[in-house]
């Protein structure tokens, strides 16, 4: 090697969004600088201007066409503040419960659609068989089975919700119908057969693909960084409301009411990316992705998640998270164990929808209160699959929307992203050698996030 | 013979790839029937080669090119003309593509004025200019995808339901043109119309419709527009039902707001539906505004920035 060159991955695949990678190689043929661009920029923030705030659950929606629930919600609690309403308990039982299907089918399809490849067919095999098309040829009975169960959670949500991707149901106040008792005995059985499958994924991936890949969950785009998540009064994991949790490295946390997430959450804006990095402003270290000494860096996501709940609120997902911790600790630093906190959050969110469906409240006929626009301001918040998802809203008197900002699950990690590529990339490609696996797996580094 | 497939997303959400996947056991089918040769959800292949060495960006020939998403930057652009290029037929998949959807409500602001507003809020550091190294550029406004390709069959819905995807690649297959709905949802809608002149004015959609109990029937509703919501079912493409046929947001008890774009490809929601409205004597007055009747079909220059 004499001189020096950039490596462009681009389109990053089998992720969600739109980013590329560009690695600089200096003369030597080793890594001098990896940066990954984030290229999508829309200005939601501005052009919700001007429009009924009541209209915006089903607008924001276009953000994510795989998380469009979690906007939805996130948006309508944000709007109900606004307007100062509370929805009846009913309405909020269907909010969370549709939530909580819409997390276990977002998880279904990460794991098998996205990433397994990687595994089952293995990071270094030709691009032509490394996807879900070839895993589907190599297992094909557990391809249908995959297609069976993520068909069958969308189609639940069709079925009662009327749209899947970019819903309408919940509505300012509530929800749009309520749940009849004949819905509620069908959509516990479907649901509980899922369980099942969520239960089957997990050991699936403890026994046959997690022990194959110890090395590399070690060591493959391993960062240092604190985390984010939200958790009850309790301390347990809650994917639909509560208390956000912004957990150090060391451990040590605060907690804070979603309202206030300007006191503890600031955005960089970096000179590459049209995405903006997220960091917490209330640590006072500034921000640095350095991955030595990284400042303000924290991250979002299953892991996050489980790392900064104290316990789990389901017995099967309590038992999981106890055999993950007694393996990788608290907080665990290791990118790849976002698969895992993913399987075992997908046991949570089943064993969560089936415990309320069981509760024959839910089938309660009032689910909207009535409602008048007004001027406010109201702050939204759930756990999205991809992390803390933020909708903040003003209002004039007419009930329009005078400003708005959101934080959107997956931009937590875009900084983390950037260091974990670095890492991978750093220490991958040596002395000019490397080839499309090594690519690959610095693409893998990536796709442990699901941005 | 498999049939060569390319698909790319462009200024959109994925929410219509995530319509290709909720195929359920169809998707298996149509895996059989097509080889993929670039699909950047699902596929590693890459635009400047496999070791990210080539000097610009090139597809594999493919029969068909299924694009979702408008075209908002440079890489969008250089996208959809390179698979303009090398694929046989092409489908705008989704509203973004055939009329700009949801993220063309950014053309009634210059690119500026969105960046401003981006850059600046509440939690945003200051910043010395906009992000631009190593990124695609932004133009002007979002284009649906024929103000810069030649399309051949246009998929609209947000998103498409997967009956029609699957319908629509099936026909392909077969050498065939889709046949997609040309009425509107008012058309395929179950509940009871009595006709005009009962309702004055409009109310926002802030209490819940008249209707008897969860499991009464769609067909003993009345329509939603005559219980004075703003339902834009008349000015609105069918077939967001799938082969169930009854709407989507009608079958939820909630009103249609556009998303299968407007009946007549070239049609503008907002003028028709506002002529509608005073056609049956409905205040337009009573709207809180207007702009959102365009929240799909803002491309074309449907939408624009106010003079300020």
């Amino acid at each position: 090697m004499t001189q020096t060159r950039t490596i462009k991955i681009s389109p990053i695949t089998r992720i969600e969004g739109h980013a590329a990678i560009a690695i600089e190689l200096d003369e030597t043929g080793n890594v001098a600088d990896s940066r990954v661009h984030f290229q999508a920029i829309r200005g939601f923030e501005k052009f919700v201007e001007g429009k009924p705030a009541e209209e915006l659950p089903r607008i924001v929606t276009r953000i994510c066409g795989i998380c469009p629930w979690h906007h939805h919600l996130a948006s309508n609690k944000a709007v109900d503040r606004c307007f100062g309403v509370t929805p009846p308990p009913a309405g909020q039982q269907l909010r969370e419960l549709i939530h909580s299907i819409a997390h276990a089918e977002d998880k279904l399809l990460h794991f098998f659609f996205l990433a397994a490849a990687d595994f089952v067919i293995g990071p270094d095999a030709d691009y032509a068989v490394r996807n879900v098309i070839g895993v589907a040829k190599a297992n094909p009975d557990l391809a249908k089975k995959v297609v069976q169960m993520r068909y069958k959670a969308k189609m639940m949500i069709e079925k009662f919700a009327g749209k899947a991707i970019h819903p309408v149901a919940a509505v300012t106040g509530g929800f749009a119908k309520a749940m009849t008792e004949e819905d509620r005995k069908w959509m516990l059985a479907e649901m509980r057969e899922i369980y099942d499958f969520a239960r089957f994924t997990m050991d699936f991936a403890k026994k046959d693909i997690f022990p194959k890949y110890m090395d590399a969950i070690a060591s493959l785009g391993v960062i240092n960084t604190g985390f984010i998540g939200t958790v009850d009064d309790h301390g347990a994991l809650n994917l639909y409301d509560g208390k956000i949790r912004l957990m150090k490295s060391d451990g040590a946390y605060t907690d804070f009411d979603p309202g206030n997430y300007t006191d503890y959450i600031g955005e960089h804006v970096p000179s590459w990316s049209y995405g903006k990095f997220p960091y917490a402003r209330f640590w006072n270290e500034g921000f640095s992705l350095d991955l030595e000494h990284p400042k303000g860096v924290y991250r979002s996501n299953t892991l996050a998640r489980i790392n900064v709940a104290d316990h789990m609120a389901t017995p099967a997902a309590q038992e999981e998270l106890e055999e993950f911790r007694q393996a990788f600790g608290r907080p665990a630093q290791a990118t790849l164990l976002y698969h895992y906190a993913r399987l075992i959050e997908e046991v949570y969110a089943c064993e969560h929808a089936i415990e309320m469906l069981e509760d024959p409240d839910i089938t309660g006929s009032d689910v909207r209160a009535p409602v008048e626009p007004k001027a406010g301001r109201g702050v939204g918040c759930v756990e999205a699959p991809r992390g803390t998802l933020i909708h903040d809203y003003s209002t004039d008197e007419n009930g329009m929307i005078t400003r708005a900002n959101m934080i959107v699950g997956t931009t937590h990690n875009l900084g983390p992203i950037n260091m974990s590529v670095d890492q991978a990339a750093r220490s991958l490609i040596r002395d000019g050698h490397v080839d499309e696996g090594i690519l690959n797996k610095v693409e893998m580094a990536v796709r442990a996030y699901d941005p | 013979m498999t049939a060569k497939v390319a698909s790319d997303w462009l200024n959109s959400c994925s929410g219509c790839e995530i319509a290709v996947v909720d195929l359920g056991e169809r998707l298996l089918t149509v895996l059989d029937l097509v080889e993929f040769v670039h699909i950047p959800a699902l596929m590693d292949h890459k635009y400047y080669g496999q070791m990210g060495d080539g000097e610009h960006l090139t597809f594999p020939e493919a029969d068909l090119g299924i694009i979702s998403g408008g075209i908002k930057n440079e890489e969008h652009l250089e996208v959809a003309g390179e698979m303009r290029k090398k694929c046989k037929a092409i489908i705008a998949m989704g509203t973004c593509a055939t009329h700009g959807g949801i993220p063309a409500l950014a053309n009634s602001w210059s690119t500026r004025e969105l960046m401003d507003r981006y850059y600046s809020t509440e939690t945003t550091d200051a910043c010395d200019g906009f992000p631009h190294e190593g990124l695609p550029p932004v133009l002007d406004r979002v284009y649906a995808l024929d103000e810069k390709i030649d399309v051949d069959i246009y998929l609209p819905g947000c998103p498409p339901h997967p009956d029609q995807v699957f319908a629509a690649l099936s026909a392909f297959l077969e050498g065939k043109t889709p046949e997609l709905p040309t009425k509107s949802v008012c058309d395929t809608c179950p509940t009871i119309r009595e006709g005009k002149g009962k309702v004055g004015e409009l109310r926002r959609f802030l209490q819940a419709p008249q209707y008897k109990t969860a499991d009464e029937p769609l067909d003993q509703m009345r329509c939603l527009l005559e219980q004075g919501l703003l339902c834009m079912g008349p000015v609105t493409r069918a077939g967001c039902g799938g082969d169930g046929v009854v709407p989507r947001c009608i079958s939820a008890r909630v009103p249609c707001r556009g998303c299968y774009g407007p009946v007549h490809p070239r049609g503008n929601q907002r003028m028709d539906m506002l002529n509608a409205l005073a056609s049956n004597g409905i205040s337009v007055a009573s709207l809180p505004e207007s702009v959102s009747m365009l929240r799909f079909s803002g491309g074309h220059g449907m939408l624009n920035p106010a003079r300020r």
